[in-house]
């Protein structure tokens, strides 16, 4: 069996910084390239209509724990993620509401040799620390919409942070996989999803285009949270429409699925 | 024929073969080290089923709807079966490039009362067919069979045990099934050769003291040339002469053929594994292409047609040992690819053929396909079977890496999971001990805990309000210590029947004569006993006890560590189970100097099991299933498909040599969100599970709600393909509960 020890001082710097976590998954492989230990951080500043893990808004929502301990857990894998061709990916919740821990990890995860994807909305915009970033191999960013009064609509928050971050990406020439969830009557739009796929061919970063067919798998996870869910009659998308998504974004050059 | 002819003739099969001691001596790994072609490219050169195949499979469709209707399609209930019993059958005569069929015609089936006649009398009864009332005589009056001799010698708590099944599914009244003949010689050497070697072995023996020992094998030998001798009347009565050695791809594949149709028409075994052929028989057909003499698609459609000959061997059994087993199960087992110990891959193109057939002709069952995987498999193929298993759901995968330690480079699978060396080693097969009604036993004392009937030892039942963790322990070790004792007693009993009265001459004619045996024993419930365990460790158990103080039930308060989380204090628990059964097996006396060894296996009688167990204190209640094999409970791995695997790879192989199964089920998005995402993340996923030290999984790729649909509309699924622990089985055909059992199990699946 192939495993590795945390570096000492690395164990000791990485025991001190502690975190909100609220489940991890090994074994993913929707989240970045290859078999990935997924680690889903508690707390996200956005209130997305369409989100499917509302039971990670809050931080409380997770558990305390540290970054070593974190790290120790997923040293366990590290045989089967490079087998998988894989790595780490921090997701959420919003892990950059997090950042001190965020960059443990991350710091941690490259110090054993394993590839990181950070999942973020890019709400925390050029705040973003550049050493953070250096230990971040691949961006998974998730632009929800592309004007800000629907981005505001559908997530309550801004999107001009979300750009800044996309701009700030595309000038550390760091790899973006954009994440785009497609909900009918929602997020529809077809002059906005053209504007959005030529913001990001024009960035020059953007390895890849998920088109995420909305689904209604995590509604069960809304019962009990603080608000309403509100697309209960919202049906998954068309296959058609999501060809018609997709191609958008494939006539802008980018690689699509 | 003079010897000069004969050995000029020989000559002339072996044509083109590199010189090596195979010639002398029987010694197939030698011809297959010395001659094949390893493969190491994808899968662009394979073709697609030839019209001749197509119209064949659609023919036998007919048949297959009308048995699945029926239940059986038709029985030869005239005669006892023998290599030699019946005229041949075709399925279209003019039309098969292998030909061969158990009785006279497709789907018939035999009867072989060796093994029991009671067995044969409940089968017929059950799908409405009636003895030859010459049989019953012979086989009650004047011929004993092997479940009578059983039934002769059990002891009383033999006999407590099996009734409360504790131990259950042993072979005492049917075929015991797992051996594998080397039917790859008489294609290779043909029969004369073989029975020249036997005559040699026979004689080998004449000058020696004659004890028991000998004279038995001396009797077998006999046994052996007789039914070669019979194989050869078989296949003349299809109008080939296997006398000599194949001449080309296709007379090997007969030939191959023929011989495994020989052991299927005399043996209704519990597994019939076919062996390892795939790259054997590649040296056939690479020969024949480098001639010119075929094409690649002459080379998949015999392939395809011996495929389709494997298809359909059928077995008449009862619907009780059906239920057990889920479906019409015969594990025609064929392993597939591996490495060798000269670090050369033995992928050839034929296995990438092999495989080939679930595409040419849909997902099946059977044969059982056992992928042999290696780190060092080629990527090409790697691919080739990550695509397949997503497409078809119909393969299983063992370490090649880390049998190739314990049994070089040329073993097969029996059955599901047992390696053995191909014509040097045979089983035992000895089914499973309920590893969790055991533990029940330990806190009541060795009263059942459904009936309150005294079936184990009079221990003194554990007493106090909350389970104490190490009292626990102390009552379980001597209650696995007498579980191992009177399962051994039974399996003994079982072989030295078998072995006298339902000897498998054929199969045995096609091993060497000194073979290494094995006694495979088997646990079951692994997952609920090391949860339950935890639980008495973790949480607070507390008993409850009836008015006669039996336990029947568990309060459980708080949480514990459950198997599948790759959480040590759990885990350890379960290897620690295993070993610990196994070293009670090894202080047993086995049958024939047999090495003891054990298997963590269920198929689907995990449903069964469960049935005939109380509540357990890990919180499953009475009468749930197991999880299957070495599985971790349904639902309750919740940390993911890599820490799930992971718990399953501690568990200790050299104490379960006998195979460690694991089956493993995902949602196709969770693997990946492009195809080729999905065939690259399935391969790394099998690299990142051996690598740990797993021995066995079997790979599901669909979603849940497919398989309700396919519930309530079988006729759109005919051909949908589920691998249960070991095996594969055609989900229509299960029972509702154990289709219910499949649709409940963890599906790994994204967040």
């Amino acid at each position: 069996m192939q495993r590795i020890e945390l570096d000492p001082d690395l164990a000791a710097a990485a025991a001190t910084v502690e975190g909100w976590v609220h489940s991890t998954e090994t074994g993913g492989a929707a989240d970045g390239p290859g078999i990935r230990y997924v680690v889903f951080l508690s707390g996200c500043p956005l209130r997305c209509q369409f989100c499917h893990n509302p039971d990670t808004w809050h931080q409380t929502d997770g558990r305390l724990t540290t970054a070593a301990d974190v790290l120790l857990d997923i040293a366990r894998y590290q045989g089967f993620l490079h087998h998988g061709h894989g790595g780490v990916t921090l997701s959420g919740g919003e892990p950059l509401a997090q950042p001190t821990f965020t960059a443990a990890l991350l710091h941690g995860c490259k110090s054993l040799g394993l590839h990181t994807a950070l999942d973020t909305s890019g709400f925390a915009g050029r705040k973003v620390h550049a050493e953070l970033l250096a230990d971040v191999d691949l961006v998974l960013l998730d632009i929800k919409a592309f004007s800000e009064d629907s981005y505001h609509a559908l997530t309550g928050a801004p999107l001009q942070p979300t750009l800044d971050f996309a701009e700030l990406l595309a000038e550390l020439k760091k790899p973006v996989w954009l994440r785009y969830v497609l909900v009918p009557g929602l997020t529809d739009r077809i002059d906005e999803i053209g504007a959005l796929a030529a913001f990001a061919a024009r960035l020059g970063n953007v390895e890849r285009v998920d088109v995420l067919p909305f689904h209604k798998l995590g509604e069960h996870k809304w019962v009990g949270s603080e608000r309403p869910y509100r697309l209960a009659e919202v049906a998954p998308p068309s296959d058609e429409l999501l060809a018609q998504v997709r191609a958008i974004f494939r006539t802008q050059g980018l690689f699509t699925t | 024929m003079n010897t000069m002819t004969r050995i000029g003739l020989r000559a002339h099969a072996w044509q083109g073969f590199a010189d090596g001691n195979w010639q002398q001596r029987v010694d197939v790994r030698d011809f297959i080290q010395k001659n094949y072609t390893p493969y190491s490219g994808d899968a662009s050169f394979l073709a697609g089923a030839s019209e001749r195949t197509l119209a064949l499979w659609h023919k036998l469709q007919v048949l297959l709807k009308e048995e699945h209707a029926k239940g059986v399609l038709d029985v030869s209930a005239d005669r006892a079966s023998s290599i030699t019993a019946h005229d041949p059958g075709y399925i279209d005569r003019d039309n098969e490039i292998i030909v061969g069929l158990q009785t006279d015609a497709p789907l018939k089936r035999a009867i072989m009362p060796n093994g029991g006649l009671r067995m044969v009398q409940n089968g017929l009864t059950s799908y409405g067919f009636t003895i030859n009332p010459q049989i019953s005589e012979i086989w009650s009056r004047y011929r004993k069979s092997h479940n009578h001799g059983v039934f002769d010698v059990y002891s009383p708590d033999i006999m407590r045990a099996r009734k409360s099944a504790i131990i259950t599914g042993l072979p005492d009244a049917y075929g015991r099934g797992r051996i594998i003949g080397d039917y790859r010689r008489v294609a290779l050497y043909g029969i004369d050769f073989l029975r020249e070697d036997k005559k040699r072995e026979f004689h080998e023996l004449d000058e020696r003291e004659f004890s028991e020992e000998i004279i038995r094998q001396r009797e077998e030998l006999t046994d052996q040339w007789h039914a070669l001798d019979d194989l050869k009347q078989m296949a003349a009565k299809y109008g080939f002469d296997i006398s000599l050695p194949a001449q080309n791809a296709r007379e090997a594949v007969q030939w191959t053929y023929f011989a495994y149709l020989a052991a299927i028409k005399e043996q209704n075994g519990a597994a019939m594994s076919l062996g390892r052929v795939a790259t054997f028989l590649d040296i056939y057909m690479q020969r024949d292409l480098d001639a010119g003499l075929i094409d690649e698609s002459d080379a998949q459609e015999l392939i395809d047609d011996l495929v389709i000959k494997l298809r359909i061997v059928r077995f008449l059994r009862t619907p009780e040992y059906d239920q057990l087993f889920s479906g019409d199960p015969t594990w025609v087992t064929e392993a597939i690819g591996g490495m060798g110990e000269d670090g050369r891959t033995l992928v050839t193109k034929n296995s990438f053929r092999f495989l080939h057939t679930l595409s040419n002709l849909g997902p099946a069952p059977e044969p059982n396909m056992t992928v042999l995987w290696s780190q060092d498999l080629p990527e090409g193929f790697k691919k080739f079977c990550a695509d397949t298993s997503i497409r078809t759901s119909s393969l299983q995968y063992e370490s090649d890496d880390l049998m190739r330690q314990f049994w070089g480079d040329d073993y097969a699978i029996a059955c599901c999971v047992s390696a053995m060396r191909v014509g040097k080693q045979m089983q035992f097969f000895g089914a499973r001990a309920n590893l969790a009604k055991t533990l029940l036993y330990a806190l009541n004392g060795g009263r059942d805990e459904l009936s309150g009937d005294q079936v184990g030892p009079a221990l003194a039942p554990i007493g106090g309000e909350v389970l104490d963790y190490d009292e626990v322990i102390a009552r379980l070790e001597p209650m696995m210590a007498w579980l191992a004792g009177v399962y051994v007693k039974a399996l003994n009993s079982i072989h030295y029947m078998h072995d006298k009265y339902c000897y498998e001459r054929i199969e045995m004619a096609l091993h060497d004569r000194d073979v290494l045996r094995t006694m495979a024993c088997g646990i079951a419930g692994l997952s609920v006993v090391a949860d339950s365990l935890s639980a008495i460790r973790y949480a607070r158990v507390q008993p409850i006890r009836d008015e006669s103080g039996l336990i029947r039930d568990f309060a459980i308060e708080g949480d514990y560590p459950a198997f599948g989380n790759d959480d040590d204090r759990v885990d350890s628990i379960a290897s620690w189970l295993v070993e610990t059964f196994m070293n009670y097996i090894r202080q047993q006396k086995p049958y024939r100097g047999a090495l003891p060894t054990q298997s963590v296996l269920t198929i689907t009688s995990n449903v069964v099991y469960g049935k005939k167990t109380g509540n357990t204190p890990d919180g499953r209640k009475k009468g749930d299933p197991f999880a299957p094999g070495a599985n971790p409970m349904h639902g309750r791995d919740h940390k993911g498909a890599l820490a799930s695997m992971a718990s399953v790879a501690k568990l200790p192989y050299k104490d379960a040599l006998d195979g460690i199964s694991y089956t493993f089920t995902i949602v196709p998005s969770a693997l990946g969100g492009t195809e080729s995402d999905r065939v690259d993340n399935l391969a790394g996923l099998l690299d990142g599970y051996f690598d740990q030290g797993g021995h066995h999984i079997n790979v599901n790729v669909f979603d849940r709600e497919m398989l309700l649909h396919a519930m309530d509309h079988p006729e759109l699924y005919p051909q949908l393909t589920v691998r249960v622990s070991g095996y594969a089985v055609n989900f229509v055909r299960l029972s509702r509960e154990q289709q219910l059992d499949v649709v409940n199990r963890t599906f790994h699946s994204a967040q």
